[in-house]
């Protein structure tokens, strides 16, 4: 099997396993004790906190560690709406249509149990959120923007910095999903100038369950799992010390290589998107060509069921995705596939292609030479 | 796979015997707002299905069917009651869906064979063509449905739990630690969730129950039906109409749209015609032929004389009078074991 999926999820970096290993039984304590095992556990928080602080260039007390970056996306989210209805009365949020789920289905939840009011904002053809559309929307009565820095599904890459101005320029508060992003992108978060951003560790070679949330000094939020006064009073439970030492040492790895992990995906990504396009007819790149992260490559193919397609490549011994596929075999085009304005016939028919730090040119070539008479096939059972 | 315990089984044997094995499911048709409700595939038994391929180490899909299933074997059921006859979808069903469609499906994922969890068998004959037998375990027997099956067809497929009885099936099923629950063997129809199939006729095409005459077979009328396709042949509750003997329905008349009632005496036939006749050989016999001819699903085998009318025709006399012999349903001849051809009942 040859696996290209890496924006579904990456393996531990055996590097990372190694940082994590300790804290499983021999340095097993609880940070909150008093006795030394306490404070050994405690130092590898504390110690894991300075680490993504130094990489997001940020003070540690401004990161929280939770169990996934849904679950920071989460506290993001609830927290400031419910903070700022009670600092200024504002209920009004606004979001990019073509977010996570994890920030979707968020904000329909305070929607309809909590009387917030959505105002979802319209993406380009290629997935993007102008600068102009959040100043268009913002008004006294905003209470939050959340805008994801890359898109999971299409990869395109927002503009950030532009979108973090309109915000401060309006003071309102702006929270960011950099769960894809982090791997590859830098996420220095007094240049990118947002307020909030979500992680999640499982994308740049750490364990899955556990994520980080910046929150920037000052910022309201309203803790919404209860408890204890661990991560500032922010986030109650014990903290997962093996996992927390596993995200700062990923984090860390990506940090320093990042320039050589660029490097080594993005040529591999655009001989993926430029064979395709040139050998399969009827089919389309889904993002933006130049604002893309380097290791994603995602394509729309005209009257292809997506699932099957997905089906026939593991079949043929390779892992990819589709932003319409789901386990159930009852394929709808995603809300992102919608939002970037693509019909069924193509919305149907998404495919994600993403890289990794492994991924070879020979698996590449593999995969080039296979799809084409893969993509037929799909058609011909369709077509029926 | 449907998560049940019969092609869980069949899965287990052919892993067994050495096969490279992978799981497919078909995400069947229900009416739109029931969407997970077709019994064939609910979400329930999706996870168990999973849950089997999981134990067995296989990879598993999922294959969409709505549209391709609405469009051949709902129609095909809606058409039938139209025609004045009681279909069977499950033969339409197996033509096209199951032995058409997935097993295109399963050809272009590379598979050489498709094995499902009927209990039914297959060999190879002296003539080098396949044979399609019944189970060893006759209580179970399956291979009245899959007498739509043509050659091109049965050279791929495989039946592994027919050469065994249920309590072996469980048994394998224990060993293997896979779940042991089967499908209720129900009659109802799988998209129609457990429902009366009335409803759903009410629901998806009411402009089919037009209300006619209930008539003797001497034309007679005697009252007054609610839509032919809310009858079914030998039905005696229900009609509505008094007597002093128990009458039954004995036919449907759809040009008419009449239903015609008769005295238990007037039930029943000797004889009937099929169309659409499949020969699992290939080739129609050149003579009358003596069979043990299945009515129904769950009909006892009648002896009979088997007569092929042209190619794709036959007429059937039995030896003895048959009680619901019903317009839609296929009629299947047996010569020992064999599964020689079966048709539609006119």
């Amino acid at each position: 099997m040859i696996y290209l999926d890496y924006s579904a999820t990456t393996p531990v970096d055996a590097r990372v396993r190694e940082a994590m290993m300790p804290y499983f039984s021999d340095l097993f304590g609880n940070p909150s004790s008093v006795h030394r095992y306490g404070q050994q556990a405690e130092a590898a928080v504390e110690a894991a906190r300075e680490t993504v602080a130094r990489v997001l260039n940020c003070r540690s007390e401004e990161i929280i560690f939770t169990s996934c970056g849904s679950e920071s996306d989460n506290l993001a989210i609830r927290g400031a709406a419910y903070a700022m209805r009670e600092k200024t009365g504002a209920r009004w949020i606004l979001a990019s249509r073509a977010e996570h789920p994890a920030v979707t289905k968020t904000l329909l939840h305070l929607e309809r149990y909590d009387g917030f009011q959505i105002e979802w904002l319209d993406v380009n053809e290629q997935g993007l959120i102008t600068p102009d559309a959040v100043a268009k929307a913002i008004c006294g009565e905003t209470a939050l923007v959340s805008v994801m820095y890359a898109n999971n599904e299409i990869g395109t890459i927002n503009p950030l910095r532009d979108i973090a101005e309109v915000c401060r320029a309006n003071r309102i508060l702006f929270h960011t999903d950099a769960v894809q992003a982090a791997a590859y992108l830098p996420v220095d978060v007094q240049d990118l100038g947002v307020d909030m951003m979500s992680l999640g560790a499982h994308k740049f070679y750490g364990p899955k369950g556990v994520g980080a949330l910046y929150v920037r000094k000052g910022t309201p939020l309203v803790p919404h799992l209860t408890g204890g006064g661990q991560e500032f009073g922010l986030r109650a439970g014990t903290q997962n010390v093996p996992y927390i030492v596993g995200f700062a040492e990923a984090l860390r790895l990506a940090h320093e290589e990042r320039e050589q992990r660029v490097a080594h995906v993005q040529p591999l990504r655009d001989k993926i998107i430029g064979t395709v396009l040139e050998t399969i007819p009827d089919v389309r790149l889904t993002g933006d060509m130049s604002a893309r992260l380097p290791h994603h490559a995602s394509f729309a193919f005209k009257d292809v069921d997506g699932n099957l397609l997905l089906t026939l490549l593991d079949a043929a011994g390779f892992a990819c995705s589709s932003g319409s596929a789901c386990k159930t075999g009852n394929p709808e085009p995603s809300e992102v596939m919608n939002a970037i304005g693509l019909s069924r016939e193509w919305g149907l028919g998404s495919l994600r292609v993403t890289l990794g730090v492994w991924t070879t040119v020979q698996e590449v070539e593999a995969f080039l030479s296979a799809l084409p008479g893969l993509v037929a096939k799909a058609r011909s059972l369709s077509r029926r | 796979m449907s998560g049940g315990v019969d092609s869980s089984v069949a899965a287990a044997l052919l892993k067994e015997q050495g096969f490279d094995v992978a799981g497919m499911m078909l995400r069947l048709w229900s009416e739109p707002g029931k969407e997970n409700s077709n019994r064939c595939c609910t979400p329930d038994s999706m996870a168990q299905a999973r849950r089997v391929a999981a134990i067995l180490n296989i990879p598993f899909y999922v294959i969409d069917a709505k549209d391709v299933f609405r469009e051949t074997v709902v129609e095909y059921f809606l058409e039938g009651y139209a025609r004045g006859e009681t279909p069977n979808p499950c033969l339409i069903c197996n033509r096209k869906i199951r032995w058409t469609f997935l097993l295109e499906h399963a050809l272009a994922i590379g598979a050489e064979y498709m094995a499902t969890g009927h209990y039914a068998r297959v060999r190879k004959g002296e003539s080098g063509k396949i044979e399609l037998l019944r189970a060893v375990d006759r209580s179970k027997d399956q291979s009245y449905v899959l007498h739509v099956l043509t050659q091109d067809k049965l050279q791929h497929a495989l039946f592994p739990v027919g050469a065994y009885t249920k309590p072996e099936i469980r048994a394998i099923a224990e060993k293997y630690g896979l779940p042991t629950a089967s499908r209720k063997d129900s009659q109802d129809l799988c998209f129609l969730a457990g429902e009366d199939y009335r409803n759903f006729i009410r629901r998806n095409a009411v402009e089919m129950l037009k209300p006619g005459e209930i008539v003797t077979r001497e034309g007679k009328a005697l009252g007054s039906h609610t839509g032919l396709a809310n009858y079914t042949i030998g039905q005696r509750k229900g009609l509505g109409i008094a007597s002093s003997v128990p009458l039954y329905v004995i036919a449907k008349d759809a040009v008419r749209n009449t239903l015609v009632v008769g005295t238990q005496e007037e039930l029943g036939t000797m004889e009937l015609t099929a169309c659409q006749v499949n020969w699992l050989s290939g080739e129609a016999p050149a003579e009358p032929f003596r069979a043990e001819v299945k009515i129904r699903y769950t009909a006892k085998e009648a002896e009979a004389w088997v007569e092929p009318v042209g190619a794709d025709q036959v007429r059937v006399r039995f030896d003895a009078l048959q009680r619901d012999v019903t317009a839609g349903q296929a009629a299947v001849f047996y010569q020992g074991d064999v599964l020689v051809g079966g048709g539609i009942i006119q």
